[in-house]
């Protein structure tokens, strides 16, 4: 391995001459770069929401960067697809915490790729906003890091049985899951308060079946629940749902805000219109200061912004307002910016933004809203039918 | 109630188990044909299948834009896509056979082996890549043919779909046309001959590059059909769909006894129902303590079992010594 030393010395010069003018120029010219990243899904079954989070954050960043860049220095936008896979989540994370220059980190989509990712980041101290991981885990380890501007499940669960007991009068109900942590978990939420008031629940399957749903869906057309829960996310909830309605089952259907994609009524269509699902992130349609939010977005990406798009905004200006705080102050550092992002208050187009101790969005809103048409490109329309804002329960 | 579940609801999970069993066998003739010849299991073949499927849903749903759905009778809608689905399989299959497969006859066994995951994994991604330029899409959706979703109801808990009826039909026609061929026709000998003996076939006056290309573009076109067969039952498919259904075809034939044509159909008709009832039955007969997660658990505990007892598969029989 031992280089001669002549060829050792040749090296060092040359690579000293690479770098040498670069980091002068940089100096003389700014204080460094700062990048914000992105992690969620941008390829596979969900790339729709995760494709969602990434431009509303790079939205975000292309707006209001302009301070930080006034205060010398260069701001970057990095978006990471973590193809709702844990390993490649964490994968991704230890390159991100690998970059020096990443501040802070905007994502996931799923709580089961979050949680695992998020260990990494707090071996640094690098701060993550998440726009969507409803799963308790998130913010109970207690995590200096680690915040969120979305609801949690054990309050959208009860949310849930709540509307299915008190408005839609269930009296019993299916609940089947994906089996990850986010939607076994949201589950469990529906299932023990449903029970605690006085919902018979017929059954409770865990399945990673993609396709046939046929054996599934025979024992509960046999015993015919008022009500279907899914916990889960939409590519799989589509297809359980459109197959169940083809089996000729009448029974209504109900999810948690994994169901709140277009692609839920591209998939299953007919199918899933009146359907209800509980949402910790309202449609930014209903937000009444995401208006210019909406223009803006539909005019940069020519699209609709997805659900979270408006929360991943939201996230990002925290953490710029956050990263100028600490700029301020001349010392960049990870963990200062995370003290930074726990103390930041935002009037955000979500509503009133403020975390408490453990990183829970204080004052978090829950919706309740029905499928309004099977045309995917009217998901936008569909009806908030209840909305509550309930603060986090209070930390173990 | 619960036994009046168990017993009410058999018919519909023997007639469920039965749809799955069939479309098994299709993928599984694919392996074992391949297998038959070339004593090589042909690991792609799971692409093959969602290439028909692909096909099935481009077709459908440009027949879709341009209001043919609606004008054509769904039979003949049905038809064009499944004969398009096999040929355009059939010919993949063919081409795989030829670039990656051929050059590698006289490697040693794992070679070839290697060389069908890698087509695998290129397959998906040529697909994945394709349809996110094209539709910018990673599922697709079999457009809905209201007249395949009609249901005769039997009782009140059981009923058969169109559909199911459609694929059950289609699969039988596609085993009967397999089997007349491989058994009743010139061809046929030609191949079970190249199966037998390559060197002496050839002294026969046999071309076996030629039969062995009729192999894969017969293997490919049941599993281009079974692919649409699956994408208008279960509706949804992206790029990865092929990898379980796949795997559990590879199995079926392995169960039916690798390289016998009528053990893949046997073999996928008892791993079909054996899914089926353990989806539906675990937690009714358990009180919910194994839910239907455990069907592939047990599905293939009750394999590995069968194959103990008899490890050449069902139908198999003892594979000759070579010359």
């Amino acid at each position: 391995m031992r280089m001669p030393r002549l060829r050792r010395v040749i090296t060092s010069i040359a690579v000293l001459a690479l770098v040498l003018p670069v980091t002068s120029v940089a100096d003389a010219q700014s204080k460094g770069t700062i990048k914000i990243a992105t992690q969620s899904p941008l390829s596979g079954g969900q790339a729709v929401l995760g494709e969602g989070i990434k431009l509303g954050t790079q939205l975000a960043v292309d707006k209001m960067k302009g301070n930080l860049e006034k205060m010398g220095y260069k701001v970057d936008f990095v978006p990471f697809d973590d193809q709702a896979k844990p390993d490649v989540g964490v994968a991704n994370a230890k390159n991100i915490i690998a970059d020096k220059d990443i501040m802070v980190v905007i994502g996931h989509l799923n709580s089961g790729v979050a949680i695992p990712s998020s260990e990494v980041y707090k071996e640094v101290t690098l701060a993550m906003i998440s726009p969507a991981n409803t799963n308790p885990v998130v913010t109970d380890r207690n995590y200096p890091n680690v915040n969120r501007v979305c609801g949690r499940d054990d309050v959208q669960g009860v949310v849930g049985s709540e509307f299915a007991h008190g408005t839609l009068k269930v009296k019993s109900a299916y609940i089947v899951h994906d089996k990850t942590q986010y939607g076994q978990s949201i589950a469990e939420f529906f299932k023990a308060d449903a029970e605690k008031k006085g919902v018979k629940v017929v059954g409770f399957e865990g399945t990673e079946e993609k396709s046939n749903f046929d054996p599934l869906l025979t024992p509960i057309k046999a015993k015919n629940p008022d009500i279907i829960y899914f916990g889960g996310i939409y590519d799989q909830g589509a297809p359980f749902f459109k197959q169940a309605r083809e089996k000729g089952i009448k029974s209504k259907f109900m999810g948690p805000d994994g169901m709140d994609s277009s692609d839920l009524t591209k998939i299953a269509g007919k199918a899933v219109v009146g359907m209800n699902y509980t949402s910790a992130a309202g449609p930014a349609s209903a937000l009444p200061k995401a208006k210019a939010f909406v223009d803006d977005f539909k005019k940069k990406f020519s699209k609709n912004p997805e659900p979270y798009a408006a929360e991943a905004y939201d996230a990002t200006v925290i953490a710029i307002k956050a990263i100028e705080e600490v700029a301020k102050t001349g010392k960049m550092s990870r963990e200062a910016v995370s003290t930074a992002v726990r103390k930041t208050k935002l009037a955000g187009i979500t509503g009133d933004i403020a975390f408490d101790g453990k990183g829970d969005r204080l004052k978090a809103q829950y919706f309740v809203l029905t499928v309004a048409s099977d045309n995917p490109e009217k998901w936008g329309d569909n009806k908030i039918v209840k909305q509550l804002t309930i603060a986090p329960p209070a930390a173990k | 109630m619960d036994f009046e579940i168990l017993i009410g609801i058999f018919p519909q999970v023997l007639l469920d188990g039965i749809t799955l069993g069939f479309m098994y066998a299709l993928i599984a003739l694919g392996y074992t044909m391949v297998y038959g010849v070339l004593e090589f299991i042909n690991f792609a073949h799971s692409e093959i299948f969602v290439i028909g499927a692909f096909v099935g849903v481009e077709l459908l749903l440009s027949f879709k834009a341009a209001g043919w759905l609606d004008v054509l009778p769904w039979a003949l809608v049905l038809l064009i896509i499944l004969v398009a689905g096999m040929l355009v399989s059939g010919t993949v299959a063919v081409v795989i056979e030829r670039t990656a497969y051929r050059p590698l006859r006289h490697a040693p066994r794992l070679i070839p082996l290697i060389s069908a995951i890698g087509v695998s994994f290129f397959l998906q991604d040529v697909i994945r890549l394709f349809e996110s330029l094209w539709r910018n899409s990673f599922n697709l959706v079999y457009p809905t043919m209201d007249v395949l979703n009609h249901r005769f109801e039997l009782t009140e808990t059981i009923d058969v779909s169109v559909k199911s009826v459609v694929v059950i039909v289609m699969a039988l026609l596609m085993l009967w046309g397999l089997y007349t061929l491989v058994n009743r026709t010139k061809v046929g000998k030609a191949i079970r001959a190249v199966a037998e003996d390559q060197a002496a076939a050839s002294l026969m006056g046999i071309n076996v590059n030629r039969i062995i290309s009729l192999t894969f573009l017969i293997g490919g076109a049941m599993g281009g059909g079974a692919g649409v067969l699956f994408g208008v039952q279960y509706s949804l498919i992206n790029p990865y769909t092929g990898f379980i259904p796949g795997l559990k075809a590879f199995t079926a034939a392995v169960l039916g006894g690798i390289g016998n044509v009528p053990g893949a159909m046997l073999g996928g008709l008892v791993l079909g129902l054996l899914e089926a009832f353990a989806a539906s039955y675990l937690s009714l007969l358990t009180g919910g303590a194994f839910g239907a997660e455990y069907k592939d658990i047990f599905a293939f505990s009750i394999l590995i079992l069968i194959l103990i007892f008899r490890p050449k598969g069902l139908l198999g029989e003892i594979v000759r010594e070579r010359a």
